[in-house]
């Protein structure tokens, strides 16, 4: 009777997909960090204080995993919601109260807000550790532009259920846009672009406008921040990070006392 | 969330979460015991004589358990008479009356300041513990009380509940190594991170726990999820709008500095320079030293201004905005109930109304040729005022065409530069002549190892950045509300 584990070990097919054998002994656990794609962001070996729990907290994996959860559950939320301001409401009530997948909205709503805090606590420790320091100033540009748009992947997130608390949030949040110097149409310095005698810097043309797609925040902004949220911004996300992750490895690796 | 409910309900709905609170405390306490107990980290604290056992050894493990112990109790009682677990009535009366902003302020800077100059007896396990206990007993003892409950316990605001105590968790972490760091490195030992420097390979030594890890927070997400029902209210409506109208919980310290600035300021120029200062600290800090470990003394400027920045003026304001603004954005106590009737008289005044009202009068009363009567707010110009003998009415069509496009730019250099000089003045004075000064005086080393571009950019991030503590300060003595007012021109500052 032949091991079942061996045969499938050593068929074609699996052959074919992992290309050294299990990671058992030294040799193999280099191969495999060598040969795997997703395991090839690690180097092979890396300094035992890098990765003292205590010294890095973590964090920065805890929030790139709970970017991976927030695609996950966000992607399997698209098949249940429609971003229209006559639906938003209702299929968002229906995934709590209905549908047996409901569950992931609570947790793509939760994740979020860990998201905006395990980012700010990996810049902590970063600053802490004085870790931006040379040669990883520019990484640490990369990361303050990846908290940006985790910050604007949480806001436009918070519009889409289009209840009370997402209307009034985005409403006060972006009402800051009309103050925007020369941009926006109740800021400094708004007066001074007008053509003869015509504004050119009205609530209709400003900096709110454009980000709201309207004059107050309605379908034009569901769809837009639909979209923003849903496509935009993730797609930059998922570069930055790339380059991030990328940076880190040619930045002298994991931070640790030179 | 708690309205139409009776007492009895209340406690009903609070006694079913304080059982689960403060079993978890319990078992908090009781791993921390087992921890010292099997780690050998267990210290005799004090000998106690005790009647027929004799002396017995008060060691740190025993006193952990015996808190437990008490959680254990208390959660025994939560399930029967929760009523009875909470804060005195005098006592939360008397932090309602008490807390405003300027007490709220001034508090955490005093606590954070207390809790950086002490940091190396705070950082102590055992005081740690004990203050990371009496926060999350606070926290329960407050649950009790239905004002508290229904602002902590919105489900949009359990958050800030966590990013608090994380907050605490980590930055003890990351201090108490700063600490030992600093003592080592004063006696001339490396950095513990320096110590055992050996390479370890990845698979099995990083790929495990990483994925153990990511097993915990799935579980711990699933878990949430379930418990908590994640934010929804009732459905949107253009007409109904709550009060208070709050941004989402990050930006809420960006709310809380419109009580003190415009919103074009406090929304898109503070923020904007919050991100470009963020950016630039690595291009700014030219300590090498502290660079992959932890320490503060190595570090103290820009240890203590990030600490500034971060703890004290974004994490503080976001819970201010958060779980202490209510209708109006009026200040309510931590146990106050949120009347949307509360009057709050604002009698704020701006500078030039203080300068030529109040205070030119004031002094020109002891000048015995002018009328003291004769002062008021300076008005605008524009090109009419300035060629008065000619009627606009006539002018001819290019002229009156310029006027449309050099007229805005007179009568805000007019009210800059006459109604509001007392406050341009001072602006100009803080943002101009203090760089310099700055450079001349304390920064000296600084500016010769930055050079000017560099270190004007240091310095005027530092002073946007004081700018706030500064109008806050202005805003509680004075009643300033602007320094700069141009309302016409939505130009505030």
């Amino acid at each position: 009777m032949p091991d079942l584990g061996e045969m499938i070990r050593e068929s074609q097919i699996w052959k074919s997909i992992f290309r050294h054998p299990m990671p058992v002994d030294r040799r193999n656990r280099i191969v495999v960090m060598l040969t795997n794609f997703f395991l090839h962001l690690h180097p092979v070996s890396i300094k035992k204080q890098g990765i003292a729990l205590s010294y890095t907290w973590c964090m920065g994996g805890v929030t790139f995993f709970l970017f991976l959860v927030e695609t996950v559950t966000g992607v399997l939320l698209m098949f249940y919601y429609r971003p229209t301001v006559e639906w938003a409401y209702t299929d968002i009530q229906m995934l709590r109260d209905v549908h047996s997948l409901g569950i992931l909205r609570e947790i793509h709503r939760w994740g979020a807000h860990a998201m905006v805090i395990t980012v700010w606590l990996h810049m902590y420790r970063v600053f802490l550790t004085g870790s931006y320091k040379p040669p990883r100033e520019f990484n640490w540009v990369v990361g303050v532009f990846l908290l940006l748009l985790t910050l604007l992947l949480s806001f436009t997130g918070y519009l889409l259920p289009w209840d009370q608390l997402a209307v009034w949030a985005i409403t006060v949040g972006s009402n800051m846009a009309r103050a925007t110097p020369i941009l926006g149409h109740e800021g400094p310095g708004q007066q001074l672009l007008t053509l003869g005698g015509v504004d050119m810097i009205t609530n209709a043309s400003d900096a709110r406008f454009a980000l709201l797609g309207a004059r107050e925040v309605g379908e034009e902004t569901l769809n837009r921040f639909y979209i923003l949220h849903c496509i935009a911004i993730p797609l930059g996300v998922a570069l930055l990070l790339a380059i991030h992750f990328w940076r880190v490895r040619k930045d002298g690796g994991i931070s640790g006392p030179l | 969330m708690t309205h139409g409910l009776t007492d009895a309900q209340f406690f009903d709905k609070v006694s079913s979460f304080l059982v689960v609170f403060y079993l978890a405390l319990a078992l908090m306490n009781g791993i921390a015991a087992l921890y010292l107990w099997r780690s050998g980290k267990m210290k005799t604290w004090l000998k106690l004589p005790l009647p027929l056992l004799g002396k017995v050894s008060i060691s740190n493990a025993l006193v952990w358990l015996t808190v437990g112990m008490g959680f254990a109790v208390l959660g025994a009682a939560a399930g029967g008479r929760p009523d009875w677990l909470s804060l005195p009535e005098s006592f939360r009366d008397m932090i309602n009356e008490s807390t405003g902003p300027v007490i709220y302020s001034a508090g955490t800077t005093v606590i954070l300041i207390i809790l950086f100059f002490f940091r190396s007896f705070f950082v102590r396990p055992a005081v740690a513990w004990t203050i990371w206990n009496l926060m999350w007993l606070f926290l329960g003892l407050s649950m009790t009380d239905r004002d508290f409950f229904e602002i902590v316990a919105k489900p949009d605001n359990v958050p800030i509940v966590m990013l608090v105590f994380l907050l605490a968790f980590f930055t003890w972490l990351g201090t108490s190594q700063a600490v030992a760091n600093d003592k080592r490195m004063a006696n001339g030992e490396p950095p513990l991170e320096k110590l055992g420097n050996e390479k370890v390979l990845v698979w099995p030594d990083l790929v495990y726990p990483e994925l153990i890890c990511m097993i915990a927070l799935t579980a711990f997400l699933i878990f949430w999820a379930i418990a908590l029902p994640a934010p929804l209210e009732e459905a949107a409506s253009s007409v109904k709008t709550p009060n208070p109208s709050k941004a989402p919980w990050y930006f809420l310290g960006l709310q809380e500095m419109l009580v003190y600035y415009d919103p074009w300021m406090a929304g898109v120029v503070l923020p904007s320079l919050v991100v470009a200062g963020l950016m630039a600290i690595p291009y700014l800090d030219f300590n090498k030293a502290g660079n992959g470990y932890y320490t503060i003394k190595e570090r103290m400027f820009s240890y203590s201004i990030f600490q500034f920045g971060f703890l004290e003026m974004w994490i503080t304001l976001i819970v201010l905005g958060t779980l202490l603004r209510g209708p109006n954005w009026n200040f309510f106590g931590p146990y106050e109930h949120w009347d949307a009737h509360k009057v709050q008289a604002l009698n704020n005044v701006n500078l030039s109304e203080m300068f030529w009202e109040q205070f030119m009068p004031w002094i020109s009363s002891f000048i015995p040729w002018i009328s003291s009567s004769s002062w008021a707010l300076p008005g605008t110009l524009s090109l009419a005022d300035i060629s008065p003998s000619l009627d606009p009415s006539n002018w001819p069509s290019p002229i009156a065409w310029l006027g449309g496009i050099v007229d805005p730019f007179l009568q805000f250099f007019s009210l800059l530069f006459g109604r509001e000089l007392p406050g341009t003045l001072l602006v100009l004075g803080y943002f101009i002549a203090l760089p310099p000064l700055m450079a001349l005086t304390v920064f000296r080393n600084f500016y010769k190892r930055m050079g000017f571009i560099r270190f004007m950019v240091m310095a005027n991030l530092l002073l946007f950045m004081g700018s706030l503590p500064i109008k806050m300060l202005l805003r509680w003595i004075f009643d300033l509300k602007y320094l700069i007012s141009i309302p016409e021109y939505f130009f505030n500052f």
